[in-house]
């Protein structure tokens, strides 16, 4: 296992969107989180690193425990040194081009001499099919160019563990696809995931798990095909039925 | 106007110039410099809400914004001897310049540095960056080209305040100028003849100031429409 969340809890104000969550995660898995709008998925990703602070619960992290209300800033770096994050809107840094915004975490974050930085860079970006544009700014590059950018940024440090936020959400559809094309062979290779996705025909097919969220709790888990077609619980029975009418 | 007037202005040209190369630019560029150090260190404090320091650097903008430059001048140079502190004309004024200019300029550090957006800050952290490390590499140098054409209006301002030095013994341009009217009972067109150069050398920067934008502009800053 390499990430396991114990009675995760955060309140935003008076309103608590987490509450007392449970997820596990192994390695390799690919987790797709869906649920509808407020039901606590990115925040739940965002606590997870510590782009929010919870308010109580555990994260084992590569076998380590840590006390979320308690996290120092230390633990914080080292747990984030072992994993990227793929944000809605991309949020490349505008000041480097491509090439820079992927050697970023390795030379400045984890002093890896130059040479071998870009090396790896190019090599990432070429995984995304993105080595032309690499002496682009941001501001050059479409929205889904701009995303696989991001993704190769999050994979060239070599995490244990790549957090996605609605990767997709920001994208037209032909966009969409070239990102969830990246995404699948990411899983191919063993890359572990979790992924908060409004896509249902990634989550059914790319995901090794899905989890669906209610309220700010796991209501129901299991494998994609039992998910999509016999879910055990009402709240994600209505979920799925509304989803593929829509999707039909 | 006589052949007189002209080889006087041809004849102080140099002599008003020197002093505006050799004192008021240094004084200018020493100055500015270590204002926007003041000012970028004034605005990280207050950014990230640093307890005590984020009062201190209140208190700090609030009495030097709310003081005249030249009152502040008067005192560092000639108050503050009776504390027993001595300091030489030069030093006094980099001094009042640079912790003056540095209250301004640290205000438009501050809105620079909160108009950056959030979600590079936390791009940054999520690679690994230390807090420190994302504002050094990305966020300092995203608010530094919002910043750029204020903080240039104030290094264009700064240039023409040096001539309040001349209050306290600096013997920059206006001093210079002051010295040979005393001298030849020509005010008018020696005051019009520095005038004029403070205005070349504003129109210089000014010039630096367009060139610099286009640099930042080419380098993937032109803002986004999203």
């Amino acid at each position: 296992m390499i990430l396991e969340a114990r009675n995760i809890i955060k309140s935003f104000g008076d309103t608590q969107i987490l509450k007392g969550l449970n997820l596990s995660v192994d390695k390799g898995d690919v987790v797709a989180i869906l649920g509808r709008s407020g039901s606590g998925k990115t925040t739940l990703l965002r606590c997870l690193d510590f782009l929010e602070k919870a308010d109580g619960g555990t994260l084992v992290f590569d076998g380590k425990e840590h006390e979320l209300k308690t996290i120092s800033k230390k633990e914080i770096r080292e747990i984030r040194l072992k994993t990227g994050f793929v944000f809605q809107n991309y949020n490349l840094f505008s000041n480097m081009t491509a090439l820079e915004n992927v050697m970023e975490g390795l030379v400045t974050a984890r002093k890896i001499n130059k040479k071998d930085a870009l090396d790896t860079a190019l090599s990432m970006l070429e995984k995304v099919g993105m080595e032309k544009w690499k002496d682009h700014y941001p501001i050059q590059l479409s929205g889904g160019q701009q995303q696989r950018v991001a993704i190769a940024r999050a994979l060239a440090t070599n995490p244990e563990v790549i957090y996605f936020d609605e990767p997709t959400s920001a994208l037209d559809p032909e966009l969409t696809g070239e990102v969830l094309e990246v995404m699948k062979r990411l899983a191919e290779d063993g890359m572990t995931m979790i992924v908060v996705t409004h896509e249902m025909g990634f989550a059914r097919r790319v995901a090794s798990r899905v989890v669906f969220m209610e309220e700010g709790v796991v209501v129901e888990e299991g494998d994609p095909e039992t998910i999509f077609t016999s879910p055990k619980e009402k709240r994600t029975q209505e979920f799925i039925s509304r989803i593929s009418s829509v999707m039909e | 106007m006589d052949n007189n007037i002209l080889s006087l202005v041809i004849d102080s040209f140099w002599k008003i110039l020197k002093p505006g190369l050799m004192m008021t630019i240094p004084l200018t560029l020493l100055s500015f410099f270590f204002s926007l150090i003041i000012a970028t260190f004034t605005a990280l404090v207050q950014y990230r809400r640093i307890p005590v320091l984020q009062k201190i650097a209140r208190f700090y903008i609030w009495v030097v914004r709310g003081t005249p430059l030249l009152v502040q001048l008067f005192v560092v140079f000639y108050g503050l001897p009776s504390l027993g502190i001595l300091i030489d004309p030069f030093p006094a004024a980099v001094l009042v310049f640079s912790i003056n200019e540095g209250a301004y300029s640290a205000e438009t550090i501050r809105a620079a540095i909160e108009s950056v957006p959030v979600g590079q800050l936390e791009a940054g952290e999520c690679i690994g960056l230390s807090w420190m490390q994302t504002m050094r590499r990305i966020v300092l140098p995203q608010a530094l080209r919002t910043a750029f054409p204020t903080l240039f209006n104030s290094l264009i301002c700064m240039v023409k305040d040096t001539s309040l030095a001349a209050n306290i013994t600096v013997t920059e341009m206006f001093m210079q100028t002051q010295r040979i009217v005393a001298r030849t009972y020509e005010p008018l067109v020696l005051y019009l003849e520095v005038g004029f150069i403070y205005l070349m050398f504003c129109t210089v920067l000014t010039k630096v100031q367009a060139y610099g934008e286009k640099k930042l502009n080419a380098k993937g800053f032109r803002k986004e429409s999203v």
